[in-house]
């Protein structure tokens, strides 16, 4: 039982890592030069802060997920997995959403600032940064769940274990 | 958990009395702060609105004057903020009248378990919230020079220092309620020391 316990933390640990993985590859290369009339736009993630936040949270949280998932069974350091679990969710779900935000704007334009959306130029681009983006959402939720699971094994605020 | 020779079995949740445990002032000081920062940034942006009119054309001496309003709904990002900081100022008033008020409620032992995990999902929430406006004020104020986005901060510089102010307060709020939700997960850890499932 307890054995069967582990293993499905680790899986979901696996999971989570190989999510955060997935959107940061599905994000980088996503790269696409289009000319129209006499200009031409190059659209990759490094044109907004906002994707590059985006790149940069995702992989801190892989190779941390990367490392957790090597701790042994009963080590003193799944204290600080609480507490790296909670930075690293919101550190998670704040570049998601800055990434999801600047996504918006690209796709459907922002009338009131005189903004054109740009995916329809760049549709290849925006979808892989669409499929990036659920990716990421994927990992934002399993991470969720995985620190709440961590603050029942850890700190038990249940009392549901005898000393 | 009935023991082998069926005495009542209790729980150990929450087994010392609440009245008697000695008010923790600092956290609740925490609280009111980061209710006052997220309250306010909630207001400061839901009343962002700025009018200005433009000359677009002149025909003639008279100028065409276009009328253009910049408000804090036409966003979704700070719509997003707006609703993300409502919910944590709501949030935070409710663990503070349940402090002043309500030490004796209980909630079958649950109390200081829901109170950290509702902390936890405020936070992530208004975490989400800030991150979104900062990147859409960013886009506004710097513009996209590759997706042909203007700038919109030298035209409505007052709608753009309101929404920057609205910003640093949540910021504010949001490190106070990561130090709160420490704060109410630690006091788990201590609670754990101290209470144990009666055999």
């Amino acid at each position: 039982m307890a054995k069967a316990r582990r293993i499905c933390h680790l899986l979901f640990r696996f999971l989570a890592f190989s999510a955060t993985l997935a959107s940061v590859i599905v994000m980088t290369t996503s790269h696409e030069r289009t000319s129209f009339l006499t200009l031409s736009i190059e659209a990759k993630y490094t044109i907004s802060p906002a994707f590059k936040y985006f790149v940069i949270a995702y992989s801190i949280v892989t190779v941390y997920g990367f490392l957790v998932l090597f701790l042994p069974r009963e080590s003193l350091l799944w204290r600080l997995v609480v507490a790296l679990d909670l930075v690293f969710t919101m550190l998670l779900i704040s570049s998601i959403s800055a990434a999801l935000a600047i996504a918006y704007v690209g796709k459907k334009g922002n009338n009131h600032a005189g903004w054109l959306p740009i995916c329809d130029q760049v549709s290849k681009f925006c979808d892989r940064v669409t499929g990036a983006l659920a990716a990421g959402f994927a990992a934002v939720i399993i991470y969720i769940v995985l620190l709440l699971h961590s603050i029942h094994t850890v700190l038990d605020p249940l009392l549901l274990r005898k000393p | 958990m009935a023991s082998a020779n069926g005495d009542k079995v209790e729980f150990g949740f929450n087994t010392v009395p609440m009245t008697k445990q000695k008010k923790d002032w600092i956290h609740l000081s925490l609280r009111v702060v980061a209710f006052l920062a997220t309250a306010s940034a909630t207001i400061v942006m839901a009343t962002n609105k700025q009018t200005k009119s433009f000359a677009v054309a002149t025909i003639g001496t008279t100028p065409i004057r276009a009328t253009l309003t910049a408000k804090f709904s036409h966003t979704p990002a700070f719509v997003f903020f707006v609703v993300a900081n409502g919910n944590a100022s709501l949030h935070n008033l409710v663990m503070i009248t349940m402090d002043i008020l309500g030490t004796k409620l209980d909630c079958k032992g649950l109390r200081l378990a829901l109170i950290a995990i509702l902390d936890l999902m405020v936070v992530t929430l208004a975490s989400a919230g800030d991150g979104a406006a900062t990147f859409m004020s960013e886009l506004g104020k710097n513009g996209n020079s590759h997706a042909r986005w203007n700038k919109i901060c030298d035209k409505f510089e007052p709608y753009c220092n309101r929404g920057g102010i609205a910003l640093i307060t949540s910021f504010i709020g949001n490190i106070l309620l990561l130090i709160i939700t420490v704060m109410s997960i630690i006091k788990l850890l201590k609670l754990n020391r101290i209470n144990h499932v009666a055999p």
